[in-house]
Order: structure tokens, then sequence, then C-alpha cells
């Protein structure tokens, strides 16, 4: 039993690491007013990046470091569109989820069915890793679960107690005065949207170098969408976005604990995303009013128009 | 010193929209040039042979027609939905439903009935599963408030389980040697094809009926104005007492209905069997959102755009054979031809100077 509960919350903490990792990216991305859909199509672009340059080069971190600027890379495509070209946000996402899942198919493909000789290895925290029960499921684990939860709460602070925080902020509330007040409000998007891009592949590397240590097309299975949910669930909140993924990282391995007692696996498959829609339904009964939500949020926003 | 100005352009003629549509195509193929050029692929022999493959040849034209009727159904219900913002990204899961309750009609009935009885039946039940599959998430979204495109997009991975967990196990058929999939449908469901092709006709019929009358219900009633100010101006609609969840509900019904049809059409035209969903669903459900933009939101347009992007399908499965290219090659070329398609409106909606002036 104890084996049980431990490897679960050890699971948890691995399936809840790409999720928290997208949503903060997420967060950050919306708190600036640009709704970005395309977070599956850069995560899939960061597993696959993180993949090869690991591969070849045989240091994870140089593989994690490829992915970020892949990141970077394929979001840039959409600041570029909602910021200076005031494209439809929905739309420039899902080209962008398009666009990443077809790259990566086509990059990836020499490397399908090959794996890493070298992944990125868990970290035993001193001290804390020797603690009974919870040392080993929590301290003993790959260096992205502490990146992860170490960039969402840098990512809070940053948000909610700093200047540029606030300035980032009023971006997603009301750009307008935010200019006013001589802040250049497109240089900030593309910061946040970039930034974002850069979380969301680093998410996608967590996956094809820690999780498994080898390159599948499709491999994101629709976490990106589930991010993009989380981040609602959060409220943009970062902070929450923690409890938010882990959350969900539990309703992941839910899925291989009830296999045992012959409930059919597809049924299982359907739970992070059956979850997804429950999780909505019950934010909206508690706050039908969506308090947090930034009010320019998708919306274009037009320099110097009244 | 060069400068780039900007000034709103206001005379948007049908011209120039689709002078801009074409530019943006050409600026997109260049950069899927690029992508072929990284691929180590001569990107001016796979983009001619692309073309060639889908509309240089009868068997291409026959491949491309055929694999139009789906994307031409569900892209113009995609044009109802997001004329009103509704952005509908499950038609995947829409068409998925449709196939299902297309197949458990024509299993139940078996050979009972003539096939011009069961055929209109079984459109009937696809058309229903699919709008089922579409009120839901247009509950969600004007009575609790929650974003349709995440709604949408996990009913699309929800159908694709139910429907694996369908054909594995209580609708697994017994003449499939242990495969997941149902046995054949009954010959009277089957769609008769035009000779020496895979064309469904029926379907085909279908769809261009269904552009036409989205058309004149777009353009031509109350219901479709008042879907365009639920999209273009709620606040305005609001005041003007426009009843948001019954407008919704039709036209979600609508647009997922059309994808049932394009699902029923891909199980009693193509398949003949319900199997995996993968291979039900094919992607169009995706392509036929690139359709529908591309159609500028119009469902007359959507039969050209459909069969644009058929043949970029059929050309793109074809080189991808001859050239040693991956599967996901179709995918990149569609999703660089919806970023340049979007990008370009602005060059529809803004005039961009470049000056060259001495500083």
């Amino acid at each position: 039993m104890e084996e049980i509960i431990i490897s679960t919350i050890q699971r948890t903490m691995v399936a809840g690491t790409p999720l928290l990792l997208a949503t903060t990216g997420e967060v950050i991305n919306e708190r600036a007013g640009i709704l970005n859909l395309g977070v599956e199509g850069i995560m899939a672009v960061g597993a696959v990046t993180a993949f090869i340059i690991t591969m070849t080069t045989g240091h994870p971190w140089l593989g994690v470091v490829a992915a970020m600027g892949a990141g970077v890379a394929v979001s840039l495509i959409h600041a570029f569109a909602s910021v200076t070209l005031q494209a439809n946000q929905v739309v420039s996402g899902l080209a962008l989820t398009m666009l990443g899942l077809g790259l990566s198919g086509m990059m990836g493909k020499p490397y399908v069915g090959r794996p890493l000789a070298v992944k990125m290895d868990d970290v035993a925290i001193p001290f804390l890793s020797d603690l009974p029960w919870i040392g080993k499921a929590l301290f003993h684990q790959s260096p992205f679960l502490y990146l992860a939860i170490g960039l969402a709460i840098a990512a809070w602070f940053f948000l909610e107690r700093t200047r540029v925080g606030i300035q980032i902020r009023s971006t997603g509330e009301n750009p307008k005065a935010t200019e006013t007040q001589g802040v250049n409000v497109s240089l900030i998007r593309y910061a946040c949207v970039l930034t974002g891009g850069a979380f969301s592949a680093l998410a996608g590397a967590h996956l094809s170098i820690s999780y498994s240590s080898s390159w599948v097309e499709g491999m994101t299975a629709g976490r990106g969408w589930i991010a993009i949910a989380l981040t609602i669930f959060a409220l943009w909140n970062p902070g929450r976005a923690i409890f938010a993924s882990f959350i969900f990282g539990g309703i992941f391995v839910l899925q291989y604990l009830l296999q045992p007692l012959g409930i059919s696996p597809n049924f299982l498959a359907m739970l992070p995303y059956l979850s997804t829609l429950l999780i909505l339904l019950a934010i909206s009964f508690k706050d039908p009013r969506r308090l947090n939500a930034p009010a320019w949020l998708g919306a274009v926003y037009k320099r110097g128009e009244r | 010193m060069i400068r780039i100005t900007t000034s709103d352009r206001y005379n948007i003629t049908p011209i120039r929209s689709f002078m801009t549509n074409a530019a943006s195509l050409g600026a997109g193929v260049l950069a899927v040039s690029l992508i072929f050029i990284a691929a180590g692929v001569n990107p001016l022999y796979a983009v001619s042979q692309i073309f060639i493959e889908s509309f240089g040849s009868v068997y291409g034209i026959k491949e491309t027609i055929t694999k139009a009727i789906p994307l031409i159904l569900i892209g113009a219900g995609l044009t109802l939905a997001f004329r009103a913002k509704f952005w509908n990204i499950g038609a995947e899961g829409q068409m998925l439903m449709g196939a299902i309750f297309a197949t458990w009609t024509a299993q139940h009935l078996g050979n009972t009935l003539p096939p011009a009885i069961m055929v209109p039946l079984i459109f009937t039940a696809g058309f229903a599963g699919g709008a089922l599959w579409g009120i839901i998430p247009a509950i969600l979204k004007i009575k609790y408030a929650i974003n349709e495109v995440i709604t949408t997009l996990m009913l699309n991975y929800i159908c694709a389980e139910f429907l694996t967990m369908l054909i594995v196990g209580p609708w697994k058929g017994k003449t499939r040697f242990g495969f997941p999939g149902t046995d054949a449908l009954p010959d009277a469901a089957i769609l008769g094809v035009l000779p020496g092709s895979r064309i469904h006709y029926a379907t085909l019929i279908l769809a261009l009926v269904c552009s036409v009358g989205l058309c004149v219900l777009i353009y031509r009633t109350r219901f479709g104005y008042e879907a365009r100010v639920v999209g273009e101006n709620p606040d305005a609609g609001k005041y003007a007492g426009i009843d948001f969840l019954k407008t919704s509900l039709i036209l979600m019904a609508i647009s997922g209905g059309l994808a049932g049809f394009a699902g029923v059409g891909e199980v009693a035209g193509i398949h003949h069997y319900l199997g995996y969903p993968a291979s039900v669903s094919s992607g169009y459900g995706f392509t036929a959102i690139i359709v529908a933009w591309l159609a500028k939101l119009n469902p007359l347009y959507a039969i050209m755009s459909g069969l644009f992007f058929a043949g970029i399908i059929v050309g793109g499965d074809a080189i991808q054979i001859s050239l040693g290219l991956p599967a996901a090659t179709v995918e990149i070329v569609n999703g660089i031809l919806l970023i340049f398609l979007i990008m370009g409106n602005y060059f529809l909606y803004h005039k961009v100077q470049i000056r060259r002036n001495r500083a």
C-alpha cells in the first residue's frame, strides 16, 4: 500500500510537470491580452527539438536550451500575426498548432523508434530526499519538476509584485490606458508571447527527454489544449496553476490506477478531457462572471484608435 | 532611412479581396518551398507535382472531388459558425458522432428497407449525431460562459475514444478477424459511386445543395442576419433582443449536422464499415477550418476552396510517397497557408507604403 501511494504521488508530479510549464506560459500570454491557441504545436516543436539535440550532442541541457529557442522562434509567428498585423488570434493560434504538429512530424521522422542514450537524469535533493514517504516522491524527481514549480512561483512574483508585472497586467486589461502611461504595449505583448512560447517548448522537452526517452509523433496528446483550459481553472494566476496542474496530473495517473479494475481503457483515456469540461463547468457555477479574465483577452488592439 | 507608413483602407472590393487571398497563397507557397528545401527536396518539382497529381489527370481529379466532399460540407457549416464568432474546432468529433449514429441506424435496420428509404434515413441519423455533438458546446458557451474552443476540442478527443470503445468492444465485427471495426454496413446503406471513381454522388449533391442553401440562409434570412450580428456586434444584438442561446443552438446544430453528413459519407460511401476514428475523420474537420477561412466565410466559395484543399491533400499524399516525405507534409502546407491567409488580411484592410525619406 505504501509503495502504491508513494508511486502515485510521484507519477502525479511527473504528469503535472508539463501541464504546469505550459499553463504558466499561457497565463503570461493571456495576462498581456494575447490568446495563444498554438500551445499544442509549440509543445510538439519543443519536444522534437529537445530530442534531436539531446540525441546528437548527448547533452540534455543543450536540448532544453534548443527547445526553448525553437519555442521562441515558432511563437514569433503568432506574435507578429496578432500584435503587428492585428490578425484574429483564434485562427492564428490554430494555424500555429497545425504548423507545429506538422513540423514536429517532419523533423522527427528519422528519429521515430530510436531511444535516447542519455536522458535528463532525476535529481535527488540532499537531506530532503531522505525523508520518509514524501522524500522519494517529491524530492527525487526530474529537474523539470523543480524548474516548473520555480518558474511558476517566479512568474507569480513577477506578475503580481513588480512594476513590469503591473504593466503586463494592465496591457491585458486596458491597453489604451497603458499606452498613455508611456508603456510600449506592443513590446510587452511580444515579450509575453515569446516567453510563453519558451515555457510551452519546455513542457514539450520534458515529455521527450525526461518523461519518456523517445520521440513519438503526436506525443503531446492534447496536453497543450488542457493547459489552455487550466489557465482558466487557475484564474490566470500562476500560483493557482501549480495546484491546477497537479490535480490534472493526478487525473492522468488515475487512468493507470483504474486499469486493473477492468474498466475500458478507452473510457479511462477520456478522463482528462472529460474532467476538463467538468472543471470548467464547476468554475462557471462558482463564478459565472469570470472576474479574473483579462478584459482585452483576444481582442485586437489598434494603436491610436479611439 | 526607410519608413513604413500604414493607413486604413475602406474601399474593399471583391476583386481586391480575391487578389489579396491569391497573393497570400502565393507567398504561402514560397514559404512552403523553403520547408521543402530544408527537407532536401526540389521545391519547384514538389509544388508543381502537388497540383499535377491532384488536378492534372482524370484519376487525380476524381480523387480530389472525392476528398472535397467532406471538406465542402464541413467548411460550409463552419462559415456559418465562424460568422457568429463561434469558434467550432470540433468538426472532427461532430463528424465521428455522425458516423456513429449512421452506423447504428444502418446496422439495426439491416436489409429490411430499400436504399431509397435507407439512405435518407442514415443521413438524417448522421445529421442528428453531429448536431447533438455541436449543441453541447453551444449550451456550455451561452449558459455557462465556457470557451467553445476548448469544449469543442475536448469533445473531439472524447468522441474519438468513445468510437474506439465501440469498435473494440460491443460493435466489434465478427468478420473482422479480431481487428477493431464493425461488420460491413448492409447493402441498402452503401452509397452509389460514379463509375470508375470513389465519388459517392449522393453526398456530393448534398454538399453542393447545403452550400447554396447556407448562402441563402446567411444573406437572405432573418436568422442569418441575427447570426452575423451576434458575431459582429454582440452588444447591438443584445439591445435588439436577439436570443443568443437560440441562435447559437441553431447555428451549431447546422454546423455540427453538416459535419455529421460528412461522417456518413465517409462511412457509407468510402469505407463501408466503421473503423478507427483517425481513418474515418482523417483530419477533415481541421482542414475545413482553412477551407472556411479561404472562402472568406462565404459558404458558396467553400465549394472552390474545398476543392483547392482537397487537391493539396491528394497531391500532398502523392508526393509524400514519391519523394519519401513524412505524412506530416500536408499538415505543414496547410498550417503555413492558413498563417499567410490571415496575415494577408491585414493588407486587405490597410494600405502599407514604404517610403524613402532623406534624413
